[in-house]
């Protein structure tokens, strides 16, 4: 454990941060009667799900996991999704968001980005579950409205999120207090850069889905992205598809998700290109961020993760 | 579509993969002091403002009509923050050089938002606070350097702003960083380092300033990149509060039976004689699991679990300590404390205390003063302390708590109020005497000159 440093008791900085996330996993388990575990396939989930397994091991995992399925994932993301499952023996509840449009709960958008959609059935998954707190792997590196989160974020009965009345946060004192129908978004991975998810990947050796490293397939450019063409609404005409070598900097829906050009395809690769990288990686790959300069706090208050 | 590109770099170069420790810090200045260029020079020469970042905010502050970027639109991210041009709350910030990542709390500018200022604080290893080279050390300086030194925060950086507009005076800067080290000093700070800067230009931010040839000290940031933020731990006694016990049950695991925590101060050695508190049992340590793998010691703030060789009834909520120094439970605490929400506390009120893992009942019996944020005088008997104060209180609890003094420990001598009704956070909690300057000037002091009506950190 111990860092090249002054002193035999430095913890390095992805130790520090591990310490942290483990402290936040185990308060929950403590404190709250059903904590659920939002569980893309995504880098940041997939940290927070192995910092997790060891904050409670021998033990098995005291909570379930959600995925909120938009219906336009990637397929390689949903194999690695059932294989991790499969392989540490979890409870996993999907929220799906075909389902909600398909009986006429949710209605498609125009613009075809399944993104927004996927409160809903994440709200509906919660109430009916009666979670009280849900993890998810939101980091505050990653957007503005997100550098302003708590790291328990109490939601009202709605699943509403008020910036304006957020609760002042102090030490590692973790405030999980809720009345009925509330629940507490709780984000182990606050003081996470990228860069950190990336080295503590490597560090540990987690596995991730394929797409994260550098692949050639289909593409076709759609507002600057690099997008995947598929059922979901690409491409229209006069885009065309091509063959790229690229990788994912995030997992989400195929409507918004875009690749990247890059020729990085393992972990310190992948780690070099993103200590050089001039954007950021919701810069660099997310559309729904760019629908307006607060779509992320209104996502938020909305009841989205 | 490449995210490979390299050009527009510029200061210094960075590898922030090399990089092994981690400072949290927190910034304090008023308005128009130059905290938000400060702290967007330290982003940007560090390239922690990336390109998509630095174009939303041109474009931003295009749609506001300013001629230049402002660099406030980085840190003020929400909607209301950017509508009113003021900002609302904490927000965290990441930044990474060769050396060191960095945890920085930007927090906002107003008497009314103490609470924001004490929440980074409270987790921050260094206080970075500005003062305008022009005006010194003023009001507002004081009152930063004074929750600085409540909170104690370990390390206070004094930067001298705006040395362009004193000629770069060596005279000016001297005169500033004595007297602010003479105050700080009589609030019990240990360590103040001061820095000539000029945030505008860049002069002693990242790069050391031609302007500046007499001063020979650190620039700022490798003063935050330098700055020991290890303290020795094995002179602190081991608190370990017990936050989840590990049974899994299980056929490879039958007997299996760990307490799993986060070392709140101290070491922790496998053969080390142990008491529980609050029941007083003792035991020896067995076994130590960081994380996975099995260590003979450990140390603050390393999550891990431990094992006993009694199998005693330990659960969330009890302190183990070391048997031949565990601190004495009590009921009756007496703390300074600040006040966070909206509604007020009063003597009579019924609370729930969260002191590390354990939450128990307890009653505010007196609130004996409050600190006049003006000249930092304890005034007596406020009869109730309102969103964003400061003061004394005397509580009693429900169950005995194992609590030490902050000014020995910043974690196991921290708590909060929180109103057992809807869970809303009431007071942060600091347990042990009055801090130093409360304590040395309990009588109205001379008026200092107001020269600001806010203050931020």
């Amino acid at each position: 454990m111990t860092a090249r440093g002054d002193s035999p008791y430095a913890l390095s900085h992805l130790d520090a941060l591990e310490s942290e996330a483990v402290h936040v996993f185990r308060e929950v388990a403590g404190e709250f009667e059903r904590p659920v575990l939002l569980f893309s396939g995504g880098k940041d989930s997939v940290v927070m799900l192995h910092t997790a397994l060891k904050a409670f091991a021998p033990a098995p995992l005291p909570f379930a996991l959600l995925h909120v399925d938009t219906g336009h994932n990637f397929p390689e993301v949903l194999a690695y999704r059932d294989r991790v499952v499969a392989r540490h023996g979890l409870r996993l509840h999907i929220a799906s968001v075909q389902r909600f449009i398909d009986d006429g709960r949710l209605r498609e958008r125009p613009d075809g980005t399944r993104n927004p959609l996927q409160t809903v059935p994440l709200l509906d998954a919660i109430e009916r579950h009666r979670f009280d707190a849900v993890f998810g792997g939101g980091r505050r590196d990653e957007e503005k409205a997100r550098a302003k989160e708590r790291v328990f974020s109490l939601r009202d009965e709605f699943g509403g999120w008020d910036p304006r009345r957020q609760r002042p946060e102090l030490w590692d004192l973790y405030n999980g207090r809720h009345s009925p129908g509330e629940h507490v978004r709780v984000f182990p991975l606050s003081n996470w850069t990228e860069l950190d998810v990336w080295q503590y990947i490597a560090r540990e050796g987690l596995e991730l889905p394929s797409i994260y490293y550098a692949h050639e397939r289909e593409v076709f450019a759609r507002s600057g992205m690099w997008l995947t063409p598929g059922e979901w609404g690409g491409p229209r005409d006069g885009e065309r598809v091509e063959r790229r070598v690229v990788r994912y900097r995030t997992v989400g829906d195929m409507s918004c998700t875009g690749a990247v050009e890059s020729d990085a395809a393992t972990v310190d690769r992948v780690i070099e290109e993103i200590a050089a990288s001039r954007l950021t990686e919701r810069g660099a790959t997310r559309a729904d961020d760019k629908l307006s300069e607060a779509a992320m706090e209104d996502r938020k208050r909305e009841g989205y993760f | 579509m490449s995210i490979s590109s390299t050009t527009g770099i510029t200061g210094i170069a960075t590898e922030p993969a090399a990089a092994t420790s981690l400072l949290r810090f927190a910034t304090a200045g008023s308005v128009d002091d130059g905290k938000s260029t400060l702290v967007g020079r330290l982003l940007h020469d560090s390239k922690s403002v990336l390109a998509d970042q630095l174009e939303a905010v041109e474009h931003a502050s295009r749609d506001r009509g300013h001629d230049a970027p402002d660099l406030a639109l980085l840190t003020d991210g929400l909607r209301a923050e950017r509508e009113q041009g003021i900002t609302i709350d904490v927000a965290y910030r990441y930044f990474a050089t060769a050396r060191r990542r960095f945890v920085l709390a930007d927090t906002p500018g107003h008497v009314q938002y103490t609470r924001n200022m004490v929440t980074g604080a409270s987790t921050a290893e260094l206080a970075l606070v500005l003062v305008d080279a022009r005006h010194g050390v003023v009001e507002q300086t004081r009152r930063h350097a004074a929750v600085a030194a409540l909170l104690r925060v370990p390390h206070l950086v004094l930067a001298v702003n705006k040395m362009d507009l004193v000629d770069w005076s060596e005279a000016v800067f001297a005169r500033i960083a004595e007297e602010f080290t003479a105050y700080a000093g009589s609030l019990g700070v240990p360590d103040v380092t001061a820095i000539p800067v000029s945030a505008l230009a860049g002069d002693n931010v990242v790069t050391p300033s031609a302007h500046l040839d007499w001063y020979g000290g650190p620039t700022v940031l490798e003063h935050l990149e330098t700055v020991p933020v290890v303290a020795d731990p094995t002179g602190d006694p081991a608190r370990f509060p017990v936050q989840y016990v590990i049974r899994p049950r299980t056929t490879g695991h039958p007997d299996y039976r760990g307490y799993a925590g986060r070392i709140a101060s101290g070491v922790l050695r496998v053969g080390e004689r142990v008491t529980v508190l609050p029941s007083g049992r003792t035991s020896t340590i067995t076994a130590i699991d960081a994380l996975g793998t099995p260590v003979d010691v450990a140390w603050a703030p390393q999550s891990v679990t431990i094992r006993l060789a009694d199998d005693l009834d330990v659960a969330r909520g009890d302190l183990i300590a070391p048997a031949a120094d565990a601190p004495e439970p009590v009921r009756d605490v007496e703390a300074t404390v600040c006040h966070v929400a909206d509604r007020p506390l009063r003597e009579g009120d019924r609370v729930l205390l969260k002191h590390t893992t354990r939450t128990v009942k307890a009653v505010v019996k007196a609130l004996p003063s409050r600190l006049d944020p003006s000249d930092l005088a304890l005034r007596p008997s406020p009869g109730a302390l309102s969103a964003n104060d400061i003061g004394r209180v005397v509580l009693r609890t429900a169950e005995p708590l194992a609590l030490d003094d902050y000014a020995a420990s910043r974690s196991t001598g921290a708590f909060l109020l929180i109103d057992p009704a809807d869970g809303t956070t009431l007071t942060a909690g600091m347990a042990g005497p009055a801090f130093a300057a409360a304590s040395e000037r309990p009588g109205p002091a001379a008026a200092l000159p107001a020269t600001d009506d806010g203050w931020d950190f």
